[in-house]
């Protein structure tokens, strides 16, 4: 393949067809593509737009948290003995992860759109339980589409869905993980396009999703640039953030794109191995272009074009596609897409249980393992940032099964 | 452009009747059995053969569907035994139109030019693929009607008169009307409700409109033939297959006869409903 050229900015996709470079678009059903002009035209007059502005703004301040705290990691960055390694602390914020900064933007553009009725799909539950809280806050009816594994693995989100008023309905289909969530969603949006409003929860899905998603989770980098500049008088030398549809990392990516001298790295779930087949998620090192849920991207098939289920230990992370973005950035060799398995992850959640009192959630831990890996080979006047996307109190029960207990 | 789907449409123009399009899933529950039923469907009445392409996410299907795609896929469906099949029915039935209908991903990983040449030579007649609406034209449509291959668009409840222009400008063979906003194998259409809907698309094309989406029974499809040029039927057929598989999931020798039984009926409420306009 030739090289791709190098643009001028990183910063200015997509296209008005909501391409980035090969990736994007709008594949759709045709009942669902007036929805989605629709949508398009309400989100920009709205991104644009002083009231729904300052009501982000202020949800954001009073109710989210933001700006979240970015945290020197000292004992940390002396364990791995190289590089300066700061949290950006996103699991901090309200409901415990960053998918509320892309829900209460979205709830906004729903109620501005006379939406009645809100459907969400859910992989961890981060964002189910996300929804359902902007749900409650909003009084607005809400159905999450889990997997029926996922609802039986992250049973303590679905209770907490559950008690926000949110009707959660598992889904049989297929392995009964995020994707299967995600084709139910749409079948769902596709018989109630009157009413519904889709909040989906990562930077997937058909333009104007990607687009939208970026901007609202783009607060992350963005304050993360600022907070740097303040605390270390210098942009940090490498950003590192984990990858499932990769809501958090194009969040924080986005504002460093066009700083050369920024690394940029996205830890993708390798799982069981990339060599294992089917024993990963990590769609863009062990995947191929193809065609999901909307738009072209890096995804889990076999060479029929049929698509793979996919493993990671992290529920958030076993989606067999990406967002379309990344999959332009890995192209473009903007940003570096590295395997993380199972096991790596495992040991970097308990490295910072244990070194910095934080608990992380395992998609987040992931983002940490290549941490461990890159900062030995930094020197100790370079710094590196994590987005520590989400908090790990979910994932209890993974963990002590991994260490051979039961709860 | 194949001639057989503009031929088969001025046939029954001339019977002054409406078209029965019947679905079925290639390689469900296997190859051999799909095929027995496919080279039986004209013989049972149907006018005009929709073939699956099976597909692991179809995210426009009710269970039904969902379930053949998976039952065909565990028989180790794939494109190309599907085109074979095609082939195969057209050694011994030269005038039926075979349009294949699925979602692009699988033919996007054979490569589209390698498919058009294919499924040309196969002697498919027409696509309808269903996550390409107009805006995706580039992708598969326009080169599809380079082919010669007709691409035929779904237009829906939520497409309006503003849209309908852009929906119905590479559409070529036929248009095919999604009578409900849903996925397949739904609620029963209201006929009144479409007659309505098939008038407005007819006001701006001279194709011939088929209805599917929720046509179960010979009476209701009598009922959606009398205010369209054809039926659709696919959820009832793939059902009926369905039920009539072993604990297994294996075909049985009643499996092609409970499908062909439910044709001959649907043919014979299509033939009940005379065209009111030729």
């Amino acid at each position: 393949m030739n090289q791709p050229l190098t643009p001028n900015s990183f910063r200015t996709g997509p296209d008005e067809e909501g391409r980035f470079g090969l990736y994007g678009g709008r594949f759709v059903a045709e009942t669902l593509m007036p929805l989605i002009l629709d949508l398009e035209r309400a989100w920009k007059e709205a991104r644009v737009d002083p009231d729904y502005k300052g009501e982000l703004t202020s949800l954001a301040t009073h109710y989210v948290g933001r700006p979240s705290a970015l945290y020197h990691a000292e004992r940390l960055s002396q364990h791995f003995g190289g590089a300066q390694v700061y949290f950006k602390r996103e699991e901090l914020n309200h409901t415990g992860s960053h998918k509320i900064n892309n829900c209460i933007g979205q709830i906004l553009l729903a109620k501005k759109m006379g939406k009645t009725r809100i459907i969400a799909e859910t992989g961890a539950g981060q964002h189910g339980v996300a929804t359902a809280t902007v749900c409650a806050r909003f009084g607005l009816p809400c159905v999450i589409f889990m997997g029926a594994t996922d609802v039986e693995r992250q049973k303590p989100n679905v209770f907490r869905m559950k008690l926000l008023g949110a009707e959660v309905r598992a889904v049989t289909a297929g392995a009964g993980t995020l994707k299967d969530a995600m084709n139910e969603a749409l079948r769902d949006w596709v018989t109630n396009v009157a009413d519904t409003y889709y909040l989906i929860g990562t930077a997937a899905g058909p333009h104007p999703y990607p687009e939208m998603v970026r901007e609202l989770q783009s607060v992350i980098g963005t304050e993360t640039r600022q907070q740097m500049l303040e605390d270390t008088g210098k942009l940090p030398d490498a950003v590192v953030a984990c990858v499932g549809g990769g809501s958090n990392a194009i969040g924080m990516f986005h504002a460093f794109l066009d700083d050369p001298d920024v690394a940029i790295y996205g830890a993708e779930a390798a799982g069981h191995g990339l060599d294992v087949p089917n024993g990963h998620a990590a769609s863009m090192s062990g995947g191929r272009p193809g065609v999901l849920h909307g738009n072209r991207t890096y995804l889990l098939q076999d060479e029929n074009g049929q698509i793979l289920e996919g493993h990671s230990i992290s529920a958030g992370l076993d989606y067999p596609g990406v967002g379309p973005e990344h999959s332009w950035l890995k192209d473009s060799g903007r940003v570096n897409y590295v395997p993380v398995t199972d096991a790596e992850a495992m040991e970097a959640f308990h490295l910072c249980t244990r070194f910095e009192g934080i608990i992380p959630a395992l998609e987040s831990a992931h983002g940490l393992a290549h941490v461990a890996k890159l900062a030995p080979t930094m020197r100790p006047d370079q710094s590196i940032v994590l987005c520590l996307s989400g908090r790990g109190d979910k994932d209890v029960h993974t963990v002590a099964a991994s260490m051979g207990l039961e709860l | 452009m194949t001639k057989r789907i503009e031929n088969r449409f001025s046939a029954l123009k001339g019977e002054g009747r409406p078209a029965l399009v019947t679905f079925l899933m290639a390689g469900d529950p296997d190859g051999e059995t799909a095929f027995e039923i496919m080279r039986a469907l004209p013989g049972a009445g149907a006018d005009l053969i929709e073939l699956g392409m099976p597909f692991s996410d179809p995210m426009a299907d009710g269970p039904a569907i969902q379930k053949a795609g998976l039952r065909a896929l565990a028989g180790g469906e794939t494109l190309k035994k599907t085109l074979a099949t095609v082939a195969r029915f057209r050694e011994s039935d030269t005038d039926t139109p075979v349009i294949l209908m699925g979602y692009f991903n699988p033919i996007y990983v054979y490569g589209v030019d390698a498919f058009l040449d294919d499924a040309l030579a196969a002697g498919v007649d027409g696509l309808i693929v269903v996550d390409l609406p107009p805006e995706m034209d580039s992708e598969l449509c326009k080169p599809a009607l380079d082919a010669g291959l007709s691409f035929i668009r779904l237009a829906t409840p939520t497409t309006d008169e503003k849209r309908l222009p852009a929906v119905l400008q590479n559409t070529s063979g036929f248009v095919y009307y999604v009578s409900i906003t849903g996925i397949t194998g739904s609620a029963a259409p209201d006929a009144g409700k479409v007659g309505g809907a098939v008038q407005r698309i007819k006001a701006q094309t001279d194709l011939p409109v088929c209805v599917g989406f929720g046509v179960r029974t010979g009476e209701q499809a009598r009922a959606i033939a009398a205010v369209a040029d054809g039926v659709v039927v696919g959820s009832a057929l793939v059902s009926a297959l369905e039920a009539s598989l072993d604990a297994k999931g294996a075909a049985g020798t009643g499996s092609a006869e409970a499908v062909l039984s439910i044709v001959r009926d649907l043919a014979a409420g299509v033939r009940a409903a005379r065209l009111a306009t030729a």
